[in-house]
């Protein structure tokens, strides 16, 4: 979807505790579903929403600092860089950022 | 009132007594009882063990030999069956000490040594058997008493003269023999003699025991066990003589030194075997055997073989008044020498008397026994043997570790069983024996678990290519490379390669490759211990750590538990489950560290929806719900109604933001199909319908399902209760099984399964009442979420902590821990929750969110039902 052809998509999402902290959420930004975390630890992180093993919602993953792990399979995917530790294909990674209380999502 | 006479005082006298009581006797009879020992009767059984333990205080207790003031011995509590006050209590009048010498069958009347005449309408023998002395030269001072330093092993009198001969007489034996260390020869190396051997063993006293065939125990071993036991007994220091006879008993005279020429002063100073060589020794035990007390019963004329014979309802064959039972009663050809037959007959003689069932009938008695002989175990029953062509033999020995195992098996039914130093599939093995139950096809598995988690093929020598991981498809060759390239543990394996990481249920498997793999030289993997990977902590210092400290949440554990306080994903469910168990008032509620079932209440299924299973206790629903629930299936356009292996309905593809909708349009309450939690109680009609049942097994599995219902644990628990052993509910394969049994009681199995793995539950207890079935239940499974680690199903917890253990604890409660499991199971019942109605609005933000927006679900496929 999001090639470098096209230009950076950012989204303003509202506030960012509509994400419960330690738990990850599911927003639509341009046509691209994306998971955004709120690790216990601090931070906002983003990741494609879809698992690339065979399709699972990341948001309703586990989280710990580093990693989300999928529901479905366990598949563990890197918060920050969307890097897969177990053996699946990696998830594509993008910011999030707080901006006045709001949480700000950019496609790279 | 009818007169009721017992002649014979011993085990299976005091037994029949006690049944014959039990079935209201005590208003039907006067009761009288002979007794040729001054004693109340007492268990003969423990006779080594008073051998055994009784080192310090035997001398003081020499001194009340014979006069019945042993009674008040504190050590003899255990000993006596029946204390001289339960004959008053009962109103049976005792005569201990006088000897039966004849019965007058015409006149009905029993006369005594002191004189005394008796009269019965009915008469029990229960002479029971003496020791057998072989003829041996220089065995007897003169008719009636042994030589000095000689003793049988029958008696309580026996055994405290032996204690007083080897505590007591030190002063003079140092005379005679100038031996500074004892020594004693047992002749006769059956279960009695070795008993007797290693009690005089823990005396210090070296002790020979002489059997004249090769094959120790050979009334209930064949060569090969009682081989194994032979090196066992050596080990601990036993001297064996074997395929030796006793040709003479050597003595030593006062007579020359004291100018007594008086044989009965002459003491034993050894032993002449019948080849010719001596033995020095100070003592001799003779265990060759037992003989039926028969003597009265032939005088009296009642036939006799080798004992009393009897008819199936244990009368002597020759006199319908006189009943016999126990080592003097010879039945169908068999006479009986252990206690399992005699409760057997007792009983069915008591019938028979007190006509509580006048038609029970004997019919002869399949021999289990499991002792410890010197501190081996050995369990035998049937035969030892095959015995013909077609019979299977299967036979287990590993010499190294004291272990023997064999099982014969004919026309696919278990006739014998023999297991020496390794005794844990006894229980297993007697239900079949007992039952004559369908055997497994690989007959092997009768002595091993072959389907249980720990499964021991040789990993080695599997080909490469075998797949070792179904789930995640992870073959024997892909670990090895992982450990080629670097991996020196197990966990680190199963994290590279993902093995063992789908069901879990090859995880043994996984360990025995990579362990094979590593060549013994893996590093010892501490984590294995962890209760979750994220704290390294084993469980029961983890809940100590936990209690000390207050930690009510996740967060605060890996706070203060965790290294540097860091979170761990795949630890968070794990600490949750446990908190909640923990804590039942006061859990400090994270849905983050909740695994997303339990954030939604539902089970999470392959495109992101979920499935919604009402609770339908016991599997039993009326109308009305089935009603409701097709009207919420269509509202809702549920893709699949499904029923499940447990009896529930299954509505699937719910996505998650419908999930609070449908629960209220359902207004039943959850089913918990989605947890690590009591799940469900799958049962039969039973007594309601079938008409087998035995047992109410809807109004068991209803209740139990209504009070243990969501209770959350290490893993999920199945249940089922069947109302009849036909166990239509497959009660045997679940976490916790009842079944009911004639008589109005349950058998509750623990440690089933029937998924990945495959274990037979065991019998944790047999219950006679619906309340002690919750109770126990419920003990077990409290016991099981304090104990069990993470995801440690009950079939793999039996077996690790032993079912010996559980039954101590959970049943007979030896740790004293009972009421407080009790207790902790009851406040998590009180405080329970249906997550359906608390969750009816969010719980936390978005809980109920889309999570993969722009997919169209479901993706699953609606199915349509069968018809078409």
């Amino acid at each position: 979807m999001s090639t470098d052809a096209q230009p950076a998509v950012e989204a303003r999402l509202g506030p960012v505790d509509q994400i419960p902290l330690g738990e990850g959420r599911a927003f639509l930004v341009g046509d691209e579903p994306v998971a955004v975390f709120r690790p216990r630890s601090g931070g906002l992180h983003a990741l494609r929403a879809i698992c690339p093993h065979r399709g699972g919602p990341l948001a309703d993953g586990l989280i710990d600092g580093e990693v989300v792990m999928c529901p479905l399979h366990n598949h563990q995917f890197s918060l920050a860089d969307g890097t897969c530790a177990t053996g699946a294909d990696d998830v594509a990674a993008y910011a999030a950022t707080e901006e006045d209380g709001e949480l700000v999502v950019r496609l790279r | 009132m009818r007169r009721l006479v017992v002649v014979g005082n011993g085990m299976s006298g005091a037994r029949a007594l006690e049944e014959i009581l039990a079935r209201g006797g005590g208003e039907q009879f006067a009761i009288t009882v002979f007794g040729d020992e001054p004693y109340g009767n007492y268990n003969r059984i423990l006779l080594s063990e008073v051998l055994a333990n009784a080192a310090g205080d035997a001398a003081q207790r020499s001194s009340t030999v014979g006069t019945g003031e042993a009674v008040d011995n504190d050590d003899a509590d255990d000993l006596y069956l029946n204390p001289l006050d339960w004959y008053d209590e009962n109103g049976i009048t005792l005569h201990a000490g006088v000897r039966i010498v004849r019965i007058d069958r015409h006149a009905k009347v029993v006369l005594g040594d002191d004189g005394s005449v008796t009269p019965y309408d009915v008469l029990v023998l229960a002479t029971g058997s003496r020791s057998f002395f072989p003829p041996v030269e220089g065995m007897w001072a003169s008719n009636t008493e042994l030589t000095r330093g000689v003793f049988g092993f029958r008696s309580l009198d026996d055994a405290q003269a032996m204690l007083a001969h080897v505590e007591g007489d030190a002063a003079q034996r140092s005379s005679t023999i100038g031996d500074s260390h004892r020594t004693a020869v047992v002749i006769g190396g059956g279960l009695l003699g070795l008993e007797a051997a290693a009690g005089l063993q823990k005396h210090g006293v070296a002790v020979h025991v002489v059997h004249p065939t090769e094959v120790l125990m050979n009334q209930q071993l064949e060569a090969e066990a009682s081989k194994v036991l032979r090196s066992k007994l050596e080990q601990m220091g036993m001297h064996l003589h074997l395929g030796v006879k006793t040709n003479e008993i050597l003595t030593t005279g006062d007579a020359a030194e004291r100018g007594s020429t008086d044989r009965g002063q002459r003491r034993v100073s050894g032993v002449r075997f019948t080849d010719g060589s001596d033995l020095a020794c100070d003592m001799v035990v003779v265990t060759a055997g037992i003989r039926p007390n028969i003597g009265l019963a032939m005088v009296s004329g009642l036939e006799t073989q080798r004992a009393i014979v009897v008819d199936d309802k244990m009368r002597s064959v020759d006199d319908d008044a006189i009943f016999v039972v126990g080592e003097c009663a010879q039945h169908r050809g068999e006479v009986y020498g252990v206690v399992g037959p005699l409760w057997e007959q007792a009983a069915v003689l008591a019938d028979v008397v007190t006509g509580a069932n006048p038609d029970a009938e004997y019919h002869g008695s399949r021999l289990a026994t499991k002792l410890k002989v010197a501190g081996v175990d050995v369990a035998q029953m049937g035969v030892k043997a095959p015995e013909r062509e077609s019979d299977e033999f299967v036979q287990f020995s590993e010499t190294g570790r004291g272990v023997y195992q064999t099982v014969v098996i004919r026309d696919g039914t278990l006739i014998g069983a023999t297991l020496v130093g390794d005794v844990s599939k006894v229980a297993a093995l007697t239900q079949a024996f007992d039952s004559r139950s369908a055997l497994p096809e690989e007959r092997i598995k009768l002595l091993f678990d072959l389907g249980a988690a720990g499964d021991e093929s040789a990993a080695a020598d599997l080909p490469d290519d075998t797949q070792i991981c179904n789930c995640n498809g992870v073959s024997k060759g892909d670990l090895v490379a992982c450990v080629e390239h670097g991996a020196d543990s197990v966990s680190a394996c199963m994290a590279q390669t993902r093995a063992g990481k789908g069901c879990g249920s090859c995880k043994g498997l996984v360990t025995e490759v990579v362990e094979a793999a590593l060549g013994g030289a893996g590093t010892e993997d501490p984590a294995d211990s962890y209760y979750v990977p994220g704290i390294p902590l084993d469980k029961p210092t983890l809940m100590h750590e936990i209690r000390t400290r207050e930690l009510k949440s996740v967060s605060s554990v890996f706070a203060a538990l965790a290294p540097d306080g860091r979170e761990h994903v795949g630890s968070k469910m794990g600490l949750t489950a446990l908190l909640r168990m923990m804590w039942p008032d006061d859990v400090v509620d994270e849905r983050d560290g909740r695994f997303i079932n339990d954030r939604v209440h539902a089970n999470i299924q392959r495109d992101g929806t979920f499935s919604v299973v009402p609770r339908m206790s016991g599997g039993v629903t009326d109308a009305a719900q089935l009603r409701r629930i097709a009207d919420v299936a269509e509202k809702h356009d549920i893709p699949m109604i499904k029923l499940t292996g447990g009896q529930r309905i299954d509505l699937l593809g719910v996505p998650k933001e419908k999930l609070p909708e449908v629960w209220a349009d359902l207004d039943m309450p959850s089913g918990w199909a989605y947890g690590k939690s009591f799940r469900t109680v799958k049962t039969c009609v039973g007594t309601d319908f079938c008409r087998f049942g035995l047992g109410d097994s809807t109004r068991l599995g209803i209740d139990l399902e209504e009070r243990y219902k969501g209770i959350e644990g290490p893993a999920k628990m199945k249940l089922a209760v069947s109302g009849c052993p036909r166990n239509c509910a497959e009660s045997m394969v679940k976490d916790v099984g009842l079944v009911a049994i004639e008589g109005g009681q349950w058998q509750i199995y623990v440690g089933g399964a029937a998924g990945a793995t495959i274990r037979k539950g065991d019998i944790l207890a047999t219950v006679d009442s619906h309340e002690e079935a919750m109770t126990i239940t419920g003990r077990f499974l409290q016991y099981y979420r304090e104990n069990a680690n993470w995801l440690e199903r009950t079939y793999d917890f039996v077996p690790r902590m032993g079912l010996d253990h559980l039954i101590a604890v959970v049943v007979d409660d030896t740790e004293g821990i009972a009421a407080e499991l009790d207790a902790r199971m009851q406040a998590s019942v009180d405080r329970y929750v249906d997550p359906w109605a608390a969750d009816q609005t969010e719980s936390t933000p978005g809980q109920f969110h889309d999570a993969l927006p722009l997919v169209p679900l479901p993706q699953v496929p609606v199915r349509e039902g069968s018809h078409r």
